[in-house]
């Protein structure tokens, strides 16, 4: 306890908890007899687009343990401040644990200092938290974030990308990560506009996530007889904001609408 | 012992009050305070806030502290796990020891309070440099001339008032009779809203407040925010001096 009133080092939250409760940590070093990574469930997809003064982040719900889709509906985009948040790729368990420690460590900074950490600062702090998941990474335990956040000096939204050494790279424009993100990509090379609405970007979104279930078995498309849809995240200069079930469904429903007649989606002209 | 316990009332005594007290929505936070970076209120957590007088370098550990505590515990088992209680607890342990087993004691005096989902929920715990806890009903007062303010606000004072009044009345009870009031830049403002999603700490300043401020003005007091009138009873400086009595310690 005394630990409480002593430390005064720094204003990071898991510096605190290596030195005061270690075992808490999402990370530890300790080896696994086995690497475990096919057995544990794992969370796929997540697509990020900016729009203008924005960014819209969306996932799909589906965690899979090899062939075997452990749970539907499960939430893999997080808010982590009013102006950011985070979704996870790869081992699911570790990944929550992982964004739950990171909310904690945004809102420490906040309070102790009196103000926010700066955009870099968050998406720096997020890379030495994965690089310190390396050891577990090696074990088959893998986590790769992304990390999406309104910046109110420049009046943008930002993407952050990392690999399991940790990172950051800023991306531009759009960004996917997780087992679809290859068919994601792909579709959202041709479905970004520059400076879209919100609203067509949470759009473009919805129909990325579409192509990539239509060739990633282990990415979930819309469950439309469960009424389970994507997790869609919006932050622009009024903060975070989570689309409801209702809205994300009139998305979906209008995307797949349009699909009935044209299986593949939208179509980017050739010329 | 009671050296250490004199010493201690003089140095809080020497700083202006700051009052906590409940309204309509929540708890509310008032403090004259000229700076507007080293705060007297804060935020510790989802529900809980924190306001102090006294020594600032003193009063900012045991902030950093309780902190570290609820985001700690939050971590470790659930956000609606962390409570005032706890918190004023841990508090009312490390102040204890340090009045005890230290040369000097901590020159401070806090309060933690926490809102709930209903008004009979909301708690308010008042704890001194020596540790003793004092579970408030609807509103405490720290600092210098604390028995004072304590008796105006007590006037004032009814359970469920609006936020504008609540502000008034408390704003009534830190000005001295005939006094003039602190000018909006000096004061500093906060609120528990239990009406706000999950952190319900909020500051108020600025528009807001001023609009605050200028509605809920009575009418019999004359001119109440304007400091640049009537020259003789500026008095903008920081609380340096005693602002009355010095607190001796002395009742029983």
């Amino acid at each position: 306890m005394n630990n409480l009133f002593t430390n005064t080092g720094s204003s990071s939250f898991s510096g605190f908890l290596g030195e005061h409760a270690p075992d808490l940590l999402p990370f530890r070093n300790q080896q696994l007899a086995a690497p475990v990574g096919d057995q544990i469930p794992h969370a796929t997809t997540i697509v990020v687009v900016t729009c203008a003064g924005g960014v819209v982040m969306a996932g799909d719900r589906r965690a899979t343990s090899g062939n075997i889709i452990s749970q539907r509906d499960m939430q893999k985009v997080f808010r982590t401040d009013d102006y950011s948040c985070l979704g996870i790729a790869g081992t699911a368990s570790t990944g929550i644990e992982m964004a739950r420690l990171y909310q904690v460590e945004l809102e420490h900074y906040e309070k102790m200092e009196g103000r926010s950490l700066s955009t870099e600062g968050k998406a720096n702090r997020l890379a030495t938290m994965i690089k310190g998941n390396l050891p577990m990474a090696m074990q088959g335990l893998v986590v790769v974030p992304i990390f999406a956040a309104y910046d109110p000096n420049l009046d943008a939204g930002r993407i952050f990308g990392y690999d399991v050494g940790g990172g950051p790279y800023e991306q531009f424009q759009y960004h996917s990560i997780g087992s679809g993100s290859i068919f994601a990509k792909g579709s959202l090379k041709k479905l970004y506009r520059e400076n879209a609405s919100p609203e067509d970007a949470v759009l473009t979104c919805v129909q990325a996530l579409y192509d990539a279930a239509d060739d990633d078995s282990a990415t979930g498309g819309p469950d439309v007889t469960r009424k389970i849809w994507p997790a869609v995240a919006v932050i622009t200069a009024d903060g975070f904001r989570r689309l409801s079930d209702d809205e994300v469904a009139g998305y979906v429903q209008a995307m797949l609408e349009a699909r009935m007649t044209d299986p593949d989606g939208p179509t980017a002209p050739l010329r | 012992m009671r050296d250490r316990a004199e010493y201690a009332r003089k140095g809080i005594a020497r700083g202006r009050s700051v009052v906590v007290m409940q309204y309509a929505d929540g708890i509310l936070f008032v403090a004259p305070n000229p700076s507007k970076a080293l705060h007297k209120i804060s935020e510790i957590y989802d529900r809980i806030g924190f306001a102090a007088v006294g020594r600032y370098n003193e009063f900012e550990s045991l902030r950093l502290a309780g902190i570290r505590y609820a985001d700690i515990n939050g971590y470790t088992y659930n956000r609606n796990d962390v409570t005032g209680r706890g918190l004023a607890n841990l508090y009312a342990q490390q102040l204890g020891m340090i009045f005890t087993d230290s040369i000097k004691s901590l020159e401070v005096e806090i309060v933690v309070a926490e809102v709930g989902d209903s008004a009979e929920e909301d708690q308010i715990y008042r704890l001194t440099f020596d540790g003793s806890v004092f579970d408030e009903q609807g509103m405490a007062v720290i600092g210098g001339q604390s028995e004072a303010v304590a008796g105006r606000l007590k006037e004032r004072y009814r359970p469920g008032l609006p936020l504008g009044e609540a502000l008034d009345a408390a704003l009534v009870a830190l000005t001295e009779p005939g006094g003039e009031r602190s000018p909006v830049g000096q004061l500093e403002v906060a609120v528990l809203d239990r009406t706000r999603e999950q952190r319900k700490f909020q500051r108020l300043a600025g528009p807001r407040l001023e609009r605050l401020l200028t509605s809920s003005t009575p009418a019999p007091a004359p001119e109440p925010t304007l400091p640049e009138k009537g020259a003789p009873e500026v008095d903008t400086g920081p609380p340096t001096a005693p602002d009355g009595d010095i607190d001796t310690g002395s009742e029983p």
